[in-house]
């Protein structure tokens, strides 16, 4: 089989590319300035729960956009993606204005592009590694085109429903339905095995749907993603607990010859500082569930949610801007970021802590939640806050936090929402025996095969990097998908 | 999916249910639990599996209407599907014989409390059934608990039925009759509460099956949590029951109220 290096080689060879590169000088591709993504102004859009923020490039944008990508021989971007998508193939496919060869470029390695076009941490991945970057310049837009070619697929209908090879009538289950365990269910589909997803919760779709809120990632572009699942035969058991429902052993008995454990990070950390469990003291997991996964802001739904009009949220995550941006949306006059450190150490996306300022989201960095205290009938009306400086680097590399010395301030709130983290789900480790787990509660698998400690059982996504990506959650199913296979195959 | 097959009135407002889930009445144990959702814009609210039949792949819940979401279910009647039911969740009450136990249930956590009582009694405790409401008709499931108890006291605010006064009333007269291994108390919180503070004084161990407001159940939201020894728990997965001696009821209580 051709390497990585050679595929990248040949197809930067072919004909169409060389003529294509120079249609255009290098210098000129070089000095465009980069396309700025069409999106809902700010002041309407902070009011709006469910509009996408990001409109998507129109065509002409695109191909504009296309043409800064230089073709370069060593496309260093794709050193950047975690599922080395042929970044300058499709993105040449799109200036030629072959739009459906662009997305087809992006399946060859990713499961979800409408997805990671939206979501992922692009300035940290692919487009850090751009040339342009180290040319001073700013990178190519590589998210807002892949969103763009997967975007133009879907809204033209021309999605195709891989083919499956035969099917080999061998029984596979999978739990969990996020981002791991769709894109493993997909590839083993492809490959002729009988897959069943089953999901602990009412709806498919995991952390996609029940985290990542409508204006960032609309419900429908997940909902497209599994109805192909389905074509293709994939299975989906809803409100079906492994461990608790069903057992390893009773998959085993009913047939099942491998197991993709892809069961997330769900469990919220808390600080454990006073008044934590006042009440308007939520985590965000459980304030964008109730947001999400239960509507909670429409009229019509039963589930309630608090309307806090001045809102902390604690943490300076991706979680802790969604959840701030969400409150905003539906009501908080003040929605405030508290965060221990400072703007740079934050790891949300670039792009959400802009969008969050553009709405009004005020940033305390360098603030740190000591307590809080409620009213009479115990719910929350203020917190104290230390004010933190920066250190030496701690072992994240980061800068660490330090107390500054009787630096605190008082300020009323009525709703709190921490977002500091989330540790591994615990009920695979806990009712699998035989598990490895670690320290962390992560479950331990071979990183070059996915395979955990039992042999049936592979596992991927943040049941096994704790709180990941997206991308890195995709790219351990699609692992996982080939590893099992050639096992299975083997046999 | 989630048939019900049998539906029964206790009491005007308490609803038993038999309701078709095959892989959830397989595994369950005593102290379980499930989440229900009725309706596409339904919420997800915790009710007890109250007992389960194998055969015809049952189980049972009986459902208090006190609000919008328990109303909705006790509307559904033989041949509606619950449109979700997840579980079994929690952790199985821990059955050993321990000696004699009393039960002190009150209101529809009788229901609860039923699962417990039998395994209980099964384990070859003596078990002593303390049975509360405010008045006579709201007494539920006394033959089916008297099944299981070497003895059943009736409490009635309002003295229309067994004795007049509050489930600690009837607590207090078996520990001053005879030697209380166990005490296990399932009810309204605060009624939870008071006889925790009775047996508390006794130096009798107590365990409650607390019925805080949840969303998932498996653990992933935090709306569960209370205070357990100083220490926060989630009582989807950690629980239903806690020490009583050790629960902080009165932040639970408040709590409770969040969304009222
Ligand atoms: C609010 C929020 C915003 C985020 N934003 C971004 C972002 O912008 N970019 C990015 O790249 N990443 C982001 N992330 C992180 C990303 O979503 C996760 O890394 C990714 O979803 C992990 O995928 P997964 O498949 O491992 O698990 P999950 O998406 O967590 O899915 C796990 C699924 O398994 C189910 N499950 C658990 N246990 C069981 C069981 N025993 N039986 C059956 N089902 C079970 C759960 O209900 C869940 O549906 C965000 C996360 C959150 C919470
Ligand atoms: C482990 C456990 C077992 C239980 N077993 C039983 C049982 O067997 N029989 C029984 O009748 N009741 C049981 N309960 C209580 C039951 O879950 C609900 O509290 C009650 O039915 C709520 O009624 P409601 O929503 O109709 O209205 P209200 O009590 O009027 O509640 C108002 C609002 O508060 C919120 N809320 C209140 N309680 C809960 C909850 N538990 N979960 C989520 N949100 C809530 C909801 O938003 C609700 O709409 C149990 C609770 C727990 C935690
Ligand atoms: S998948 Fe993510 S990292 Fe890879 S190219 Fe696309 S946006 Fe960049
Ligand atoms: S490094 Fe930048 S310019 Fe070069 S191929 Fe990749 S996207 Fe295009
Ligand atoms: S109900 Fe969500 S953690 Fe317990």
């Amino acid at each position: 089989m051709a390497t990585l290096q050679e595929i990248i080689k040949a197809r930067h060879g072919e004909p169409w590319r060389e003529q294509l590169r120079r249609s255009m000088k290098a210098k000129e591709r070089g000095e465009r300035p980069r396309v700025k993504m069409p999106e809902l102004a700010p002041d309407y859009r902070s009011h709006s729960l469910n509009e996408e923020v990001n409109l998507g490039l129109s065509e002409e944008q695109a191909v504009y956009e296309a043409k800064r990508c230089l073709d370069c021989a060593n496309p260093t971007c794709m050193s950047g993606c975690p599922v080395e998508i042929n970044i300058p193939t499709f993105i040449k496919y799109i200036e030629v204005g072959d739009f459906l060869k662009a997305a087809q470029t992006l399946k060859e390695t990713s499961a979800l592009p409408a997805v990671c076009g939206r979501v992922c941490p692009q300035e940290k991945q692919c487009e850090a590694q751009c040339i342009h970057v180290k040319m001073k310049k700013e990178a190519v837009a590589i998210g807002y085109l892949e969103r763009f070619a997967a975007d133009y697929e879907r809204i033209t209908n021309n999605i195709s429903i891989p083919q499956n090879t035969k099917s080999n009538k061998i029984k596979i289950a999978v739990v969990g339905s996020g981002p791991a365990g769709l894109s493993f269910a997909g590839d083993m589909a492809k490959k002729g095995y009988d897959v069943t997803v089953f999901e602990a919760l009412h709806e498919i779709g995991g952390v996609l749907k029940y985290g990542i809120p409508e204006f960032r990632l609309p419900n429908e572009i997940v909902d497209v993603e599994i109805n192909v699942l389905q074509k293709m035969g994939v299975k989906f058991e809803k409100d079906c607990i492994v461990g608790k429902t069903i057992s390893h052993e009773d998959l085993q008995q009913a047939g099942f010859k491998g197991l993709f454990v892809a069961s997330g990070a769900g469990l919220p950390n808390f600080m454990n500082i006073p008044g934590e469990n006042l009440i308007g003291v939520m985590s965000s997991n459980e304030f964008l569930t109730r947001v999400n996964l239960m509507d909670a802001a429409s009229d019509d739904s039963d589930t309630p949610v608090q309307h806090g009009k001045k809102v902390a949220v604690i943490g300076g995550g991706n979680t802790a801007m969604d959840a701030v941006r969400t409150a905003r949306r539906i009501g908080a006059e003040r929605a405030i970021i508290v965060y221990r450190r400072s703007e740079n150490e934050m790891p949300a996306r670039l792009e959400e802590v802009k969008h969050a300022k553009e709405e009004g989201i005020e940033f305390l960095t360098l603030h740190n939640p000591l307590k809080y205290e409620g009213d009479e009938t115990g719910h929350v009306k203020r917190m104290l806050l230390q004010k933190m400086e920066l250190g030496e680097p701690d072992a994240s590399g980061r800068r660490s936090p330090v107390p500054i010395e009787g630096a605190t301030e008082w300020i009323d709130i009525d709703e709190v929402i921490v977002s500091v983290g989330v540790s591994p789900n615990p009920l695979i480790p806990h009712t699998f025996s035989g598990l490895e787990v670690s320290k962390r509660g992560t479950i331990v698998v071979n990183n070059d095969t996915m395979q955990s400690a039992l042999n049936d059982v592979y596992a991927g996504g943040d049941i096994v990097r704790g709180g990941a990506t997206v991308i890195l959650a995709m790219g351990d199913g699609r692992k996982a998908a080939a590893e099992m296979d050639k096992a299975l195959q083997a046999k | 999916m989630f048939k019900i097959v049998n539906k029964e009135h206790f009491s005007e407002n308490v609803v038993h249910f038999e309701v078709e889930a095959p892989l959830i009445a397989r595994t369950r144990k005593a102290g379980h639990f499930v989440i229900v959702r009725v309706g596409d814009k339904g919420e997800r609210i915790p009710y007890t599996i109250t007992s389960s039949n194998l055969e015809k792949g049952t189980i049972d819940l009986v459902v208090q209407g006190v609000g919008v979401s328990s109303k909705k279910l006790n509307e559904l009647n033989v041949g509606d599907c619950i449109t979700d039911v997840v579980g079994p969740l929690g952790r199985a009450t821990h059955i050993e014989n321990f000696g004699t136990v009393v039960c002190a249930g009150g209101g529809v956590g009788v229901a609860p409390m039923l699962p417990i009582i039998e395994a209980l009694k099964k384990a070859g405790n003596k078990v002593i059934s303390v049975l509360a409401a405010r008045t006579k008709d709201l007494i539920i499931l006394e033959e089916q608990v008297g099944k299981y108890s070497d003895e059943v006291i009736i409490m009635t605010d309002d003295g229309s039925y067994g004795n007049k006064g509050l489930v600690t009333n009837g607590v207090e007269m078996v520990i001053n009759r005879e030697q209380v291994d166990l005490c296990v108390t399932i009810g309204p919180a605060i009624m939870m509460k008071f006889v925790s503070l009775l047996t508390k004084k006794y130096n009798i161990p107590t365990m409650a099956s607390l019925n805080t407001i949840m969303v998932d159940g498996t653990g992933m939201c935090g709306a569960c949590r209370v205070t357990v020894g100083g220490q926060t728990k989630f009582v989807c997965v950690d629980g239903p029951e806690f020490d009583a001696h050790e629960v902080d009821f009165d932040e639970m209580l408040m709590r409770l109220k969040a969304y009222n």
